[in-house]
């Protein structure tokens, strides 16, 4: 921090003016969780007396009781952590193989095929919608997680794979040619030498990959419609559609859907720079 | 260096080995067997749909009705001519895009000019203030929505006692005011994309050039407009152009927050095609759509780089 020619009292007021500043933004982006978590432990009685305090005076597990006990809420969380654990680890794989070659080798193909990646990103996803169903339906993947699974796959693909280059980058080459030198086929090096030093990347592209597929909303809505393949963002819409008045129960589910959002989050936290300036198309 | 590979064993690899064409072969192969599965995957489930999608666009294709699959030409685009609920969507969609970008980059800069200094607990607060960026979508959706609930929502109470508003209602039911709803959420979701990229940016502007102009007599704000904006500008250009695109056709927010009603009020183009694909399950229609999105997005992006092109020449 530059403080020439400060006096002491104009510092001061400055280090007041930015303490404040990070104040009112850690209250803006923790105030809709909070008041998630709030409702979520009003009683079902307080909740039209008492809900606009600031915390009911007297607080219920009911909710999450029947979150957890009496509706379709496990299984909706079950199938979302099938889908966004199965595409995070299929996109880890195929992004590292690919990220590889951009990183390590020159060839003809690579800027078109660098282009082309570059542009899927700026294709709006939701004008495939109609052409994916139609596609799937006949195979047998509409109303099926594997269908989810490969969409999500694909459409993750191209960030994670520049994300696996910006990693691979950062490992020095000499490390394989030494190895490979040393008689070991391409194969042995990098399971040997380059997989261990890879292994913070891919988790930082599985924890991007996994949060992006339990989000994702349309093209769950879209190809799932039974009960039983749904997943959490769909079960949960259809929930609020039917019930939607059953602010507890909702935001209790609500808060179920934060928690491993939560705990990938803080697992890619490091890495939200590196991956954000990697593909900077990307939410 | 990245090819040094290929070069480097071209002529040690023809001493060393027997083969040395098929070895050469087999390095010109390889990265493309790497990169196969990610092609393969991005072909047909990104392509294939894609152009698929184009030609459904030239065809009545209706999910419900199985005799539909039929030639129509242009029907679909001279519909969407005098569609009024397209017009007024693709005047939302600007109205999104540029409320929604103005206020996140605006904070999100803030934000990052903020945090682009040694405190205590840097760490911590970083961690919650890019929370935002980390909750699932719909869950952002859903719970914004609940805020502007007069019921279980405080705002509408806030905003009646700061005299804003005549009594608490519900800002999604009236469309005068319903888009608000919608862009805050974008904001408060958005805001950690931009402060971490403008973050980045601001980290790369060298500490010696701030110290001259410190020397020098600058005051805090002539180093901001002097020095560090025209240092980070081109990040800035760049982010913002991206950006425009990836939110115009952000609709996930809209759709669970008020489906794009009340009245078409808070429709954009993306939403309203999502809406006519599974709502009305006309894919053709949704498709034509789709294809005069994809040429407004074409025509943005030529626009852009002929300005870019036109700004780097003065330089």
């Amino acid at each position: 921090m530059i403080t020439v020619g400060q006096s002491k009292a104009r510092r001061l007021a400055l280090h007041a003016g930015h303490t404040a500043g990070l104040a009112v933004f850690m209250v803006f982006a923790m105030f809709p969780l909070f008041w998630l978590v709030k409702i979520s432990l009003t009683p079902n009685n307080l909740l039209y007396s008492e809900g606009i305090t600031l915390w009911p005076s007297s607080i219920t597990w009911d909710n999450y009781q029947f979150a957890l006990l009496g509706s379709r809420f496990p299984r909706f969380f079950l199938n979302s952590v099938v889908v966004s654990l199965s595409s995070a680890a299929i996109v880890t794989l195929v992004a590292a193989a690919g990220g590889y070659a951009f990183s390590r080798f020159r060839f003809a193909g690579k800027v078109p095929i660098m282009f082309v990646m570059l542009l899927t990103q700026m294709v709006p996803l939701v004008m495939l919608i109609a052409p994916i169903f139609k596609i799937m339906s006949p195979l047998g993947l509409t109303n099926s997680l594997t269908g989810l699974i490969i969409v999500y796959t694909a459409f993750n693909v191209p960030f994670a794979t520049f994300l696996m280059q910006s990693f691979f980058d950062g490992i020095p080459r000499e490390l394989e040619d030494a190895a490979m030198i040393d008689g070991c086929t391409r194969l042995t090096a990098l399971r040997r030498v380059i997989f261990p030093l890879t292994l913070p990347g891919m988790g930082a592209t599985l924890g991007f990959v996994f949060t992006a597929a339990w989000s994702e909303l349309l093209f769950a809505l879209m190809l799932i419609n039974s009960d039983d393949k749904m997943t959490f963002p769909v079960g949960m819409l259809t929930f609020v559609t039917k019930f939607s008045v059953d602010f507890g129960q909702m935001m209790a589910a609500g808060v179920l859907a934060l928690i491993p959002a939560c705990i990938f989050f803080a697992f890619i936290q490091r890495y939200l720079i590196q991956g954000l300036t990697a593909g900077a198309v990307k939410g | 260096m990245a090819g040094s590979t290929i070069t480097s064993y071209g002529p040690a690899a023809s001493e060393v080995f027997p083969e040395p064409r098929r070895r050469a072969w087999r390095a010109l192969i390889e990265p493309y067997l790497y990169l196969s599965p990610a092609l393969i995957l991005i072909g047909l489930v990104m392509f294939v749909p894609l152009l698929l999608g184009l030609s459904f666009a030239y065809r009545n294709i209706h999910l419900l009705n199985p005799f539909s699959g039929g030639f129509v030409g242009l029907d679909h685009f001279s519909a969407i001519m005098g569609d009024k609920r397209f017009w007024r969507a693709l005047i939302n969609t600007g109205w999104w895009t540029g409320a929604s970008l103005v206020l996140q980059f605006s904070l999100g800069l803030g934000l990052a000019m903020l945090l682009n200094r040694p405190f205590r607990g840097k760490r911590f607060v970083q961690a919650i203030i890019f929370l935002p960026w980390a909750v699932p979508i719909f869950l952002s959706g859903l719970t914004w929505a609940w805020l502007f609930n007069p019921v279980i929502g405080p705002l509408p109470h806030w905003l009646a006692a700061l005299g804003v508003m005549s009594e608490p209602y519900n800002i999604l039911s009236n469309p005068s005011v319903a888009m608000w709803g919608p862009i805050i959420a974008n904001v408060w979701f958005g805001i950690p994309f931009f402060a971490i990229t403008m973050l980045a940016a601001l980290q790369s502007v060298p500490y010696e050039l701030h110290e001259a102009a410190a020397i020098d007599g600058a005051s805090a704000w002539q180093r901001f407009v002097k020095v560090t904006l025209p240092f980070i500008a081109p990040v800035i250009a760049i982010t913002v152009l991206l950006r425009t695109i990836w939110i115009s056709n952000f609709a996930d927010l809209i759709i669970v927050m008020t489906g794009g009603g009340p009245a078409d009020s808070t429709q954009i183009v993306a939403s309203y095609i999502f809406t006519t694909a599974y709502r009305r399950l006309d894919f053709g229609y949704a498709s034509a759509i789709s294809t005069a999105l994809l040429v407004l997005l074409m025509l943005y992006s030529l626009i852009v780089l002929q300005l870019r092109r036109r700004l780097a020449g003065k330089v």
